[in-house]
């Protein structure tokens, strides 16, 4: 089906996941991966065609409630829980410019 | 004394909701060093609910049916003020702003929540080693785990800690753990239990149900914490179902399937002493007036290869929110890039980190249509699959989990042989159908040995009356 996933690869998804790994922890995940993605090659000999897929048990529909005005979560209490806040806002540091 | 016990002593005035508290509250005190079955033990605030239950019975009010009963919860339920924090460090010292639809529920009740359980990290594992604080025992036997995610909740109940616990139920986290602490765990049918208020690892596959020593009591937890939501775009608009009303009414002229893939037939590692106690289930059955006779669900030999693309897909979507930003700690960085980065590898442990690389690889492009399409498939064909096979049978049997439990370290090096303890509990997930562990005696190490008992969607009444039966057979001892 496809090739075993290699160390570039889980290189790549680290990055696409936010994630940083060690040379060590990216040696260790790229065989443990590799191990468990071999365990759904017994997919492959599986017809499938024809098959719709399923992404949910329920046949659900959206869901709309009706549009009755309620008490909303504090807001000082969500911001409570952040780690940083300025101004009633959440603070992170630069995300453009020279320094991002 | 069970929760049904308790609560009738507490409402007649025979017991007070404190005493109970402070009985329980002892055992913790003499037990809880070696379990660790909390993350934390709420006394304060359990003793402050106790005393209003005691006061407001004492003041002639009519309470529910869990008024004083102490109760346990996962710690992936979000308890306003209080920390949960899904054992992991990235949500370490997080206070919640609201409470879980099924905490309202409870405190309606009359429950006394008594404290927050350990678990596998985001709900990922089979045997709660992978906690940020450290594992759980399993509380008869220390060397050996109490199953997991939800193992901390199961050694709450198994312990005497609590009567009543909630988990959560993903993969098998609720019946596995059940199984290896001898209690009764349900996975009520998918949308029965609001998730408002439980945090995300897969969301087409999680619900809560509950931990009980007893069917009845299994019985009247679930009764209290479902039914339709508003806040859960998921729930069924349907009332709770019946349970305890039903439980009397025993297998007569039920048919019932012993799952053939899952019972030994080229399932990987099933052990002989738990065959033996399933086929003792079956003499039970049958003795008790069921038809029983073998039944296949061919597909369901897929389920782990689809699930373990499934779930990580999901959790890894899930598990994006986790930034540094909105909530939890942050380790610093220059950029807010490199402040997320930071934040995300010091915060998620290997399984965690493991998980969202499985699933970000298996929905990256290239990849897609061979992991995450092929395995959306195959769910297809198990509900096919079971559909046709409860056209012939009213409810179907298997073991629970592959083997009693293990000793801690036993798995933890290697985590497909982690992941094959959830070999027969996860085709129920991706089903959406309910499911539950009822214990049936023990194996060959006198540990406990579950029996699982499978319905199709909605079909909880049905099962909880074939898990009465064997819990009545007297083979549970």
């Amino acid at each position: 089906m496809t090739d075993p996933i290699s160390r570039d690869d889980v290189a790549h998804v680290a990055r696409l996941a936010c994630l940083s790994l060690t040379d060590q922890e990216l040696e260790a995940f790229t065989g443990q991966l590799a191990d468990i993605l071999s365990h759904a090659t017994d997919l492959e000999a599986l017809d499938l065609t024809g098959v719709e897929p399923t992404s949910h048990p329920l046949p659900l529909v959206n869901v709309l409630r009706p549009d009755v005005p309620g008490e909303p979560v504090d807001r000082d209490e969500v911001l409570a829980a952040a780690p940083s806040v300025e101004d009633h806002q959440f603070r992170v540091p630069p995300a453009l410019g020279d320094n991002a | 004394m069970s929760a049904l016990e308790l609560a009738a002593a507490i409402r007649s005035g025979e017991r007070s909701a404190v005493d109970v508290l402070e009985e329980h509250l002892a055992v913790i005190d003499a037990r809880e060093d070696e379990i660790h079955a909390f993350n934390l033990v709420m006394v304060e605030q359990a003793r402050r609910e106790a005393a209003d239950v005691d006061a407001r019975l004492a003041a002639g009010e009519e309470l529910g049916p869990l008024a004083g009963v102490p109760v346990a919860l996962k710690d992936n339920m979000c308890t306003r003020g209080v920390p949960t924090t899904c054992s992991s460090k990235i949500l370490a010292g997080w206070k919640p702003p609201y409470d879980a639809t099924v905490v309202q529920r409870l405190a309606a009740a009359g429950a006394v929540i008594i404290g927050k359980t350990n678990m596998d990290e985001f709900a990922m594992g089979g045997s709660t080693e992978n906690s940020a604080f450290g594992p759980t025992r399993n509380p008869l036997d220390t060397s050996r785990v109490p199953g997991g995610s939800s193992g901390g909740s199961a050694a709450a109940v198994a312990a005497g800690f609590a009567p009543l616990s909630l988990g959560s139920d993903t993969g098998g986290s609720i019946r596995q753990p059940a199984a290896l602490c001898g209690l009764v765990g349900v996975k009520p049918t998918y949308g029965r239990v609001s998730r408002y208020g439980l945090v995300a690892f897969a969301s087409s596959l999680d619900q809560i149900g509950p931990f009980a020593a007893t069917v009845a009591d299994a019985a009247l937890l679930l009764e209290v914490i479902s039914g339709h939501d508003p806040l859960d775009s998921t729930s069924i608009a349907e009332p709770a179902p019946g349970l305890l009303s039903v439980l009397d009414q025993g297998v007569e002229g039920l048919r019932i399937g012993i799952l053939d893939e899952l019972s030994g037939h080229g399932v990987e590692g099933i052990s002989p002493d738990v065959l033996a106690r399933l086929d003792a289930a079956v003499e039970a059955l049958t003795a008790a007036g069921a038809t029983v006779e073998r039944a296949s669900v061919p597909a369901t030999v897929y389920g782990l290869s689809a699930y373990y693309v499934i779930a990580p897909a999901e959790a890894s979507s899930n598990l994006s929110r986790y930034d540094g930003v909105r909530f939890g700690p942050r380790t610093d960085g220059a950029t807010t890039n490199e402040m997320m980065m930071a934040t995300r590898t010091e915060g998620f442990g290997d399984e965690v980190k493991r998980r969202i690389m499985l699933g970000t690889y298996a929905l990256s492009a290239g990849y897609y249509d061979a992991y995450y399409g092929k395995s959306q498939k195959v769910r297809t064909l198990i509900l096919k699959d079971f559909a046709e096979a409860y056209e012939k049978f009213d409810l179907l049997i298997s073991p629970t989990a592959p083997t009693t439990a293990f000793p801690l370290g036993d798995k933890t090096e290697d985590p497909m042989q982690m992941y094959l303890q959830d070999v027969c509990t996860i085709p129920s997930n991706l089903a959406g159908h309910p499911a539950m562990s009822v214990p049936f005696g023990v194996g060959d190490d006198g540990l406990p040995v579950g029996v699982q008992i499978l319905a199709p969607a909605m079909g909880e009444a049905t099962m909880f009356r074939a898990a009465a039966v064997l819990e009545k057979s007297g083979g549970a001892q």
